[in-house]
């Protein structure tokens, strides 16, 4: 891992498993954590695009995805340190219409509005 | 920051405004183009009102909350003549508000031509009225009640422009101010931590019982209050959004919920439950876009409204001015005739988060002063209304005659 970050995610509390970046992450990418966490970097293992959330830790399925402190949902495949955590690895408990949603564009497939 | 005072419009009524607009008020859609006609080139006069034929309770005491808002100084009535709502209802009790009123319907004015030859007519004898009743007087924070808002989120508006907002509402809270937030549809999966900031034991019930009804409308609907836009800008689940959401809320207790329409009983913070009730329509809908939600914080007497966007709306609003507020620097530089303040800065390490409340609150003093927000300085006056049903048994009910 090289020792310069080229870019930044922010961590919200002591107790989440995702940081949200502040700027792009590549594949490769170093990517320093600020925030909650004592200063540390991670290697980003694909894109993960500003604003979007990188896994911190691997997360195993069926386990709780924490941000600001609270499980903003749950892993629906396991995720290792480093990966784009979103639509395709992460669902909401409230929400059914979850897990049918694009990955890019976040809008519904299938019959959604027929 | 502390001591800024600026001077401000005290109505007939006590209330005090930050601006001195005349409104005109549609009662039917069928007059709403002679309405909007009207205020053409009248650059003090915004035009609210209601689309739907058949009366709605909800929207007739939103409409009869805005007629008698701070800001707004006196109040011409328009409708058609068929509908059920009645103009010179809404004029009776704009009347009693010690505000300056007229009320007509078109067709008994000889149609389009001559009712906006004669609104026109009508708004000069409402607006000399309206500048003799109204008294400058000095203003202060404890003096405000200011909204919250949130649209077109991303993931910086959970980490810098909901936050930066926040903390301006805990020092209006501290300056003995008022602030209200609103979106209980996008708190779900945050009953507990909703639960927990009540103010006393009968606000705890209160946001419970508001926090199930908004999760049991989400269910029975299948909608939960986010979108593709949202997901494409980072966000995963509502869950993520709604605690993104909940930081313009800042850190205060919350004293209770307010209904829409309703003045908050004293100062401090308050949560709006714009969600409708159960019993009609199986619910009906929520507020359908951003506009509804701040018409719906203005109808509590809000005199301004923060709006945080992260991937940048251009709304403006009618009747109090809309500062726009975005955490994403990238938007920030694309729309910065739209923005007004950036909050981007506390994510790329040039300010901290209190140093960018402070700019904020002085930004909120310059506005309440009379400097022109980003959106008023472009014309925008967004309104927007629909059916709902929400019970308010402390207002009084009913539009018809």
């Amino acid at each position: 891992m090289s020792p310069n970050p080229t870019c930044r995610a922010f961590q919200i509390h002591a107790s989440d498993n995702v940081a949200t970046l502040l700027d792009e992450a590549f594949e490769g990418s170093v990517v320093a954590i600020a925030g909650s966490s004592d200063e540390t970097v991670l290697a980003a293992r694909e894109k993960v695009g500003m604003g979007h959330k990188i896994a911190l830790k691997r997360i195993d399925e069926g386990k709780p995805i924490y941000k600001y402190g609270v499980a903003i949902g749950m892993a629906i495949q396991q995720i290792e340190t480093g990966d784009w955590v979103h639509l395709h690895n992460c669902r909401s408990n409230f929400d059914e219409r979850s897990g049918s949603l694009d990955l890019y564009t976040g809008v519904p497939k299938g019959a959604e509005n027929e | 920051m502390n001591d800024r005072s600026w001077s401000g419009y005290l109505r007939k009524d006590g209330r005090k405004g930050i601006r001195n607009h005349l409104l005109v008020v549609y009662t039917v859609e069928c007059a709403s183009f002679v309405a909007q006609e009207i205020a053409k080139d009248e650059p003090d006069v915004h035009v609210i009102g209601f689309p739907g034929c058949y009366d709605n309770d909800y929207a007739f005491r939103l409409m009869l909350a805005l007629s008698t808002h701070p800001n707004i100084g006196g109040v011409l009535c328009v409708g058609l003549g068929c509908e059920y709502t009645q103009p010179s209802r809404i004029a009776d009790v704009v009347l009693q508000s010690g505000r300056a009123t007229e009320s007509f319907f078109i067709q008994e004015h000889g149609g389009t031509r001559s009712s906006i030859e004669l609104g026109k007519e009508l708004l000069r004898s409402i607006r000399s009225e309206s500048n003799e009743r109204s008294v400058r007087v000095p203003m202060t924070w404890a003096d405000l009640i200011i909204g919250s808002e949130c649209g077109g989120s991303d993931g910086t508006s959970g980490l810098a422009g909901n936050p930066v907002v926040g903390r301006a509402f805990d020092q209006l809270v501290d300056l003995g101010g008022s602030a209200i937030f609103e979106e209980v549809v996008e708190m779900i999966g945050l009953r507990e931590v909703l639960v927990s900031r009540a103010a006393s034991p009968g606000a705890a019930e209160q946001l419970a019982a508001t926090y199930d009804k908004a999760a049991s409308y989400c269910k029975a609907v299948r909608q939960y209050s986010v979108a593709p836009g949202n997901f494409a800008g980072g966000l995963t689940t509502i869950e993520e959004k709604s605690m993104g959401a909940f930081a313009k809320g800042g850190r205060k207790p919350i004293e209770g919920v307010l209904r829409v329409s309703e003045t908050p009983p004293h100062p401090g913070l308050w949560l709006l439950d714009s969600v409708p009730d159960s019993h009609f329509m199986q619910f009906g809908y929520t507020n359908p876009n951003d506009t509804e939600g701040i018409m719906d914080l203005i109808s509590t007497g809000a005199q301004m409204v923060l709006f945080v966007t992260g991937r940048g709306s251009v709304i403006g609003s009618a009747i109090a001015p809309l500062i726009k507020v975005t955490g994403n620097e990238r938007t920030y530089k694309n729309m910065t005739d739209d923005m007004d303040f950036n909050a981007g800065r506390i994510l790329s390490g040039q300010v901290t988060l209190d140093e960018a409340s402070v700019e904020l609150m002085n930004l909120i003093a310059d506005v309440a002063a009379g400097q022109s927000s980003k959106p008023e300085k472009l014309g925008h006056r967004e309104f927007f209304l629909m059916y709902k049903h929400q019970d308010s048994p402390s207002l009084e009910a009913g539009c018809r005659q």
